[in-house]
């Protein structure tokens, strides 16, 4: 794959016979034009993966491909008409079921896909001879004129294929290319080209809470304002998504985003009242997004759980799906108003405009010592919520260690940038072992409780038939299991987070500004 | 992958051009098609513009399926490659004849392929031989050019009878009339009664033509210069018979 970027392409006539080859007369099978999407999740997951899905639209007919690091195509889908494509944003289910969907669910997972780029593609094709006036070699030369994200018109690319058997040719041809002036080896694929052309680049959206990079002795007040701008514009990022309801994750990410801003607003780093004048706002904020989140989860376990029912059958939660989904629509328009209210663009506005105002305080101290002491407090007080459960204590001790234990997670990630990167990972796993227990436990008990209320709400709605409330009868039980098997799995994952090579790694990391 | 073998004991009776122009046709349809020209003429090697010759020549192809792999050519169309002739393939009796299981040996060397191509043609040269022996064991079909006459009749008769003879897989064989005049009278005569009488004869017949006869002057199957040709014409109609007969299932 060439770049053609400042010779003009007349100059590729000479070319052939500088390398022993001639051109065909004309344009071989003659100039084609198409339209080209790359689809990728809001995450890049594909992207990040090594993995490229294009639908290439032409004379009538659509096409899906997806390629890998190499280029090499793994799985290809026809869609004929093209009017029978998916509308994108489309989650996978929207796709035909085969070897394409099967490569990418693993990698895609609940996120939807969309258009990353568009571009309209004209492609003429040159073929080169040897002396026995054989085709040993096909010059593509593609022009884009990129429609999206940006306007802007792409450098000419040149593909060179090589006929099978003819590559010494082709290799000739490909070095005297290579020599014209303007005529550069491109560095990406056509994604990266109509990118580039466009004045963006891939894998950039700050679509996740994540850690921001820190100095050690930067002072703590200004290090968190960052911090909570960086978590701010997580949240306004997937605000259009979790509108549009592209897909569950964007829902969940600026919960995330909300619940560490929360966390951080705790620790008592930033001047003034701002924690006190903006805590309601983003706990308001957090719990605008429950009922919505919550029966996302609902719905996005339903699958698994009408696997596991034994007695009854997938038709017999129908109706209860239904339930989900009407119940979810209604919550969806309650977040929707919320986020388009005039109150969240005065938290929005407000917090913003705050946090630019910033400045360090005297005896405010580093964010090294702020990270040292609250990741200190926040593991003294897991190990002390944990031993004090007993065989007898009640789900509320658990829920609560449950919460003991995010606080301490959000402090370890977004501080993250002042540890060293391996003891971090190993601190977060095992932290992540004890909180997937606890997750498993706490998210049982709260479903079993919820389907009681979705029964007692569809039995009043007159929606429930017998086999579908005999069905969800089997789930509450089926949940009751796992909670049982989690809570049995409690002790073990707990002392191994409290045992000494654990504690001496979160001992490591509540030590950065000694590091 | 089905393995297609154009054969015929005598010589110039349009095997090549059948291979050629059924290869051809085969990869327009979608098939990934590999046309072997085992001919030391090089015929079908001259009519894809590609060069008789293969690094190592016959013995390094006898020997193994990795510098089969090597030696294959891309033609000018789609789907349709080429596994080029070489003057030392007159060796190829001997060679063979020094190979573990002589009439397999084909066979064997074709297996690594079946993931590459569906369709494998063979263009066989004209003999009686150990070389033709181990065509006919690899082959799924037989496709037997006959000039239309009493003499050739009797020719198939015998290339059907020892066939028979073999022990395990036997190709299929479908005789189809070439070179046909259609001012003899013995021509028309015998093209008209042998499909009839005979399941192993095509109905479908290729004429004498000069499109046929322009394929050396442009180096290229009829249906890539004259695809609305007369010719051009007869062979499709001659590759849906084959393609029938070979169960060829529909191209992926």
């Amino acid at each position: 794959m060439l770049d053609e970027a400042g010779a003009g392409l007349d100059e590729l006539a000479a070319v052939a016979p500088g390398a022993g080859l001639r051109w065909a007369d004309g344009d071989g099978d003659g100039a084609r034009s198409c339209r080209r999407t790359w689809l990728d999740t809001f995450d890049w997951r594909l992207y990040r993966a090594g993995l490229t899905l294009e639908q290439v639209t032409g004379d009538g007919a659509a096409g899906l491909t997806l390629t890998g690091r190499d280029g090499e195509e793994l799985a290809a889908e026809q869609i004929s008409p093209a009017g029978q494509s998916p509308r994108w944003p489309a989650k996978l289910d929207g796709l035909p079921a085969g070897p394409l969907r099967e490569l990418l669910e693993p990698v895609v997972g609940v996120r939807a896909l969309s258009p990353v780029a568009r571009v309209t593609s004209r492609l003429t094709q040159r073929r080169a001879l040897n002396s026995d006036a054989k085709i040993v070699a096909r010059l593509g030369i593609e022009r884009m004129s990129v429609t999206s994200p940006a306007r802007a018109v792409a450098p000419p690319r040149l593909t060179l294929a090589a006929v099978r058997g003819y590559q010494a040719e082709a290799d000739r041809l490909g070095a005297a290319l290579t020599a014209l002036s303007g005529v550069t080896p491109a560095n990406g694929t056509a994604l990266d080209a109509a990118l580039a052309a466009s004045g963006q680049r891939p894998g950039r959206t700050p679509g996740k809470a994540s850690a921001v990079p820190l100095a050690r002795d930067a002072p703590a007040a200004t290090a968190m304002a960052s911090i909570f701008a960086a978590l701010f514009d997580v949240i306004e990022v997937n605000v259009g998504g979790a509108v549009r309801d592209i897909d569950s994750e964007f829902l969940h990410d600026l919960r995330v985003a909300v619940r560490w801003t929360r966390s951080g607003l705790k620790l008592g780093a930033i001047p003034g009242d701002l924690a006190v004048r903006f805590a309601p706002e983003f706990r308001w904020l957090g719990d605008l997004t429950t009922p919505a989140r919550d029966l996302d989860v609902y719905l996005l376990g339903l699958p698994a759980m009408t696997a596991s029912l034994e007695a009854g059958c997938a038709a017999d939660l129908e109706p209860f799906r239904g339930h989900l989904e009407r119940s979810r629509a209604t919550a969806h328009r309650a977040l929707t108003r919320g986020l388009r209210s005039a109150r969240f663009g005065r938290l929005a506005s407000g917090w913003r405009a705050e946090l630019a105002a910033v400045r360090p305080q005297r005896k405010g101290g580093t964010v090294a010592q702020l990270a040292d002491d609250r990741i200190g407090a926040a593991n003294s007080r897991v190990l002390k919520a944990g031993r004090r459960i007993t065989p007898s204590s009640p789900p509320e001790r658990l829920h609560e260690l449950r919460k003991r234990c995010k606080e301490l997670r959000y402090l370890v990630e977004m501080f993250g940038s002042l540890h060293d990167p391996a003891v971090r990972w190993q601190a977060e796993r095992e932290l992540k072992s004890l909180q997937d227990c606890l997750g498993e436990f706490q998210d049982a008990q709260v479903q079993r409780e919820e389907i009681g209320v979705f029964a007692a709400q569809m039995l009043a709605e007159r929606s429930a038939p017998a086999p579908t409330l005999l069905a969800m009868g089997e789930i509450a039980a089926c949940l009751a299991r796992r909670q049982r098997q989690a809570r049995s799995q409690f002790d073990a994952r707990f002392a191994g987070f409290a045992g000494a090579p654990s504690q001496a790694r979160l001992a490591a990391l509540a030590s950065a500004a000694s590091a | 992958m089905k393995i297609l073998a154009t054969y015929n004991i005598k010589g110039g009776v349009g095997k090549t051009a059948a291979a050629v122009n059924l290869g051809y046709l085969a990869a327009a349809d979608g098939y990934r098609v590999l046309l072997w020209d085992l001919d030391p003429q090089g015929a079908a090697s001259y009519l894809f513009r590609i060069k008789p010759r293969v690094k190592g020549g016959g013995k390094a192809i006898i020997r193994g399926s990795k510098a089969i792999d090597g030696a294959i050519k891309g033609t000018d169309y789609d789907n349709l490659d080429l596994l080029p002739a070489d003057f030392t393939y007159r060796n190829l009796d001997l060679l063979l004849g020094e190979a573990k299981r002589p009439t397999r040996r084909l066979a064997t060397l074709l297996g690594p392929l079946k993931s590459e191509y569906d369709v494998v043609f063979l263009d066989c040269p004209p003999s009686i031989s150990l070389l033709s022996e181990s065509v006919l064991h690899a082959a799924d079909l037989l496709l037997v050019p006959l000039i239309p006459t009493t003499l050739s009749v009797r020719t198939l008769d015998q290339l059907t009878d020892f066939v028979t003879g073999f022990n395990g897989h036997r190709p299929q064989v479908l005789a189809f009339f070439s070179m046909m005049d259609r001012r003899k009278r013995l021509h028309l005569q015998v093209a008209s009664d042998l499909p009839a009488a005979r399941s192993d004869v095509a109905v479908s017949a290729i004429p004498a033509l000069s499109v046929i006869e322009q394929m050396s002057v442009q180096r290229a199957p009829i249906g890539a210069f004259a695809p609305r040709s007369v010719g051009a014409r007869c062979y499709r109609e001659l590759w849906l018979e084959a393609r029938r007969r070979a169960a060829l299932k529909p191209p992926a």
